[in-house]
């Protein structure tokens, strides 16, 4: 990789490029983002921190579900007892109100589920997504009609609210991150197939999809080999920035009490309570708000520089006037690679610049 | 006129058909689940009789398609409820009852309403204001310190949850610096000053999170619009910079923050669940997050149907007033 890096050529000379060499390109525009390089770094090390979760708390010599009544003040309700939240060699972070369940351990088992949820529910939107959008332009009227009604259904109703709902008639033996990973899973791909569905439409009236076609090649085989490697710039970059929308989703739906349960560690769910506890035990509070905070934007800011080096004319446009040099020139020479929002025939203008 | 008007009406009779669709969708989630439908509903402490007499009150002999016509007609003329003893009458549109309170659904949201309209319209007056002014502002210095400053301030306020945000501004507003007293809803009618007083951190907490996209959006959308050929001829009939800004680069931006403004109204509502629930203020989101705990269905159902049908007609709204901001989407 590294290797690849150094042999890329100078950032700033955009030229084009053929598609093969598509991931060196993308590595060297996002290398050239500073603010992204920080974020990528913050979610690596967030990944690996998850990952180590069990190492980590084995280091410290707690886990994130024994009780230790000892630590707290059952006189004064449950507050941590000793100074800074109770916070000593044996618990980092010190201890949770009440309980007294170490509060790294708790933090960093936390992580496991923010990233873990949010990741899995990532990979079912778009997995649907793909799914629906692809089979919605290369399918016939009626089935373009029915999957696209379904989209317009599944975008209007609410991901806070339909997840409340749903999460309300679930038998609770039901694991619970499952179940909030599937509900937001299964709710939030709207978005995703109205944008793969523009860019197929877009893709499919090119020459080689064509010449594919006209060789008696199965739609499936077309969508395989044909199309979805062009839908992967904007698929990756949409789903970039879902995943920071999932982890707040995650958060909030346990901050209401409704998503992943004790005692499981959730970020969100740690808030809950805490703000009863803010004076005595101050980092019952800051810790997870504080992780939730950095994570999200780390997650957003990766996702943006990830969405600048997929699609340079986005990012030439957000660009222009900070530089105020040949505004819009560099555009012209990159293919669009991103589909809009909006489905429809403006999208077909894509063909005009390739 | 005629092809506006023709828009209007195509548009309107799609409405209806999705939110046919979004009925029929949420029924068949919620009502035709494989589990005890009669028991689920009813709630965990009803007797065999009364769960008995929610099975045939909702029809479960029937097959699906007759119990959907049968909650339709309750939905669009009105039902009878038996509740044991006596029968209540349910006019439409008969969002059903509540077997754990015995109110019936509509009601309840009917009390909760105005708790959340005043949550919401307020921040969205300010999230309007502050996304759009913020936008314009950062369009405007671009390239200097001040624009710098504000993406960062942005980006801060678009990766905060809400409930982050309001649980810091109550710990330090109410709490450490005791500026304002804990919020407690007070009705406009009782005492607008107070009803202001203690909404403006919940429409604070709500507002500045929302105002991040607008900003985001405001700033790309004018930059985009500055980089057209028209400015470049007005900048060369030596218009000045400010009114470039103020009156024509803002006029490319007023469409897509239209359309924003539409979209966001599911994550507006969401964004009220979590406010409402932080700050305890007794409105719409409180009440279906209280359903959910206690498993009352008839009123997550009745919400979700309200917030679903609120959302489309949002939505179909945006999208005439994005076709009289710009006329080209009525041709399209």
């Amino acid at each position: 990789m590294s290797q690849a890096l150094a042999a890329s050529p100078a950032a700033g000379t955009d030229t084009p490029v053929p598609a093969a060499s598509g991931a060196r390109q993308f590595w060297r525009r996002l290398r050239t983002q500073r603010a992204a390089l920080v974020a990528a770094a913050v979610v690596a090390l967030l990944v690996l921190v998850a990952l180590a979760a069990p190492l980590l708390t084995a280091l410290e010599g707690q886990d994130p579900t024994t009780y230790h009544p000892s630590l707290v003040d059952s006189a004064r309700g449950g507050v941590p007892i000793g100074s800074l939240g109770g916070a000593s060699a044996d618990h980092w972070l010190g201890v949770e109100p009440q309980t007294g369940r170490d509060l790294f351990a708790r933090l960093v088992y936390g992580a496991r589920v923010s990233l873990g949820v949010a990741l899995a529910a990532t990979v079912i939107q778009v997995a649907i997504g793909v799914a629906v959008g692809v089979g919605s332009a290369l399918g016939n009227r009626w089935v373009d009609q029915l999957l696209s009604r379904a989209t317009d259904i599944i975008v209007a109703l609410p991901l806070m609210v339909m997840s409340l709902a749903l999460l309300a008639i679930v038998p609770s033996s039901f694991p619970r991150p499952v179940l909030v990973t599937l509900v937001i899973g299964l709710i939030a791909w709207g978005n995703i197939a109205k944008i793969v569905r523009a860019q197929t439409l877009a893709l499919k009236d090119l020459d080689y999809v064509s010449a594919a076609r006209l060789s008696g090649w199965g739609v499936l085989r077309i969508a395989r080999r044909e199309l979805l490697p062009g839908l992967a710039a904007p698929v990756i970059t949409y789903a970039a920035l879902l995943v920071p929308t999932n982890i707040s989703a995650e958060a909030a739906l346990s901050f209401l009490g409704v998503g992943v349960k004790p005692p499981t560690p959730s970020w969100g769910q740690m808030l809950t309570a805490a703000d009863v506890w803010y004076q005595a035990a101050p980092q019952y509070l800051l810790l997870p708000a504080g992780a939730l905070f950095v994570t999200v934007l780390a997650l957003t800011v990766l996702g943006d520089g990830v969405r600048t080096a997929l699609d340079p004319r986005a990012a030439s446009r957000l660009r222009i006037g900070t530089g105020r040099k040949n505004e819009g020139a560099d555009s012209a020479t990159d293919k669009p690679v991103h589909g809009h929002k909006d489905t429809g025939p403006n999208s077909d203008d894509r063909g005009a610049t390739a | 006129m005629s092809g506006f008007g023709g828009f209007v009406l195509r548009r309107a009779a799609g409405t209806v058909v999705t939110l046919l669709a979004i009925s029929v969708l949420i029924y068949v989630v919620f009502y035709a689940t494989p589990g005890n439908v009669a028991q689920i509903t009813c709630g965990p402490r009803c007797s065999p009789e009364q769960v008995h007499q929610v099975a045939l009150q909702l029809r479960l002999d029937d097959p699906l398609y007759l119990r959907y016509w049968h909650f339709l007609e309750g939905l669009l003329a009105g039902q009878d409820y038996s509740t044991g003893t006596s029968v209540e009458h349910c006019s439409a549109p008969c969002l059903g009852v509540s077997y754990q309170s015995g109110q019936q659904v509509l009601d309840i949201i009917l009390t909760k309403l105005p708790v959340s309209l005043s949550l919401v319209l307020g921040a969205m007056v300010l999230w309007l204001v502050l996304g759009v002014g913020t936008g314009v502002l950062s369009a405007w210095r671009r390239g200097r310190l001040s624009e710098r400053l504000l993406t960062v301030v942005t980006l801060a306020g678009w990766a905060t949850p809400v409930f982050v945000l309001g649980l810091v501004l109550m710990i330090v507003v109410c709490g450490e610096l005791q500026l304002l007293p804990f919020p407690e809803y007070v009705k406009f009618g009782d005492d607008p000053e107070q009803w202001a007083w203690n909404l403006l951190l919940p429409w604070l907490s709500l507002a500045l999170i929302e105002a991040a996209a607008f900003a985001r959006l405001t700033r790309a959308a004018m930059l985009e619009t500055l980089a057209e050929d028209h400015i470049r001829t007005f900048r060369a009939y030596g218009v000045g910079e400010r009114a470039i800004v103020a009156r024509h680069a803002l006029r490319g931006a007023l469409a897509p923050v239209i359309a924003l403004n539409a979209n966001n109204v599911g994550s507006a509502v969401g964004g009220a669940v979590l406010t409402e629930t932080l700050f305890g203020l007794p409105g719409i989101g409180q009440e279906l997050v209280h359903a959910v705990k206690v498993v009352d269905l008839p009123v997550v159902v009745g919400m979700v149907l309200v917030v679903g049908f609120f959302v489309v007609i949002a939505n179909a709204v945006a999208d005439v007033l994005y076709a009289v901001a710009d006329r080209r989407v009525v041709l399209a």
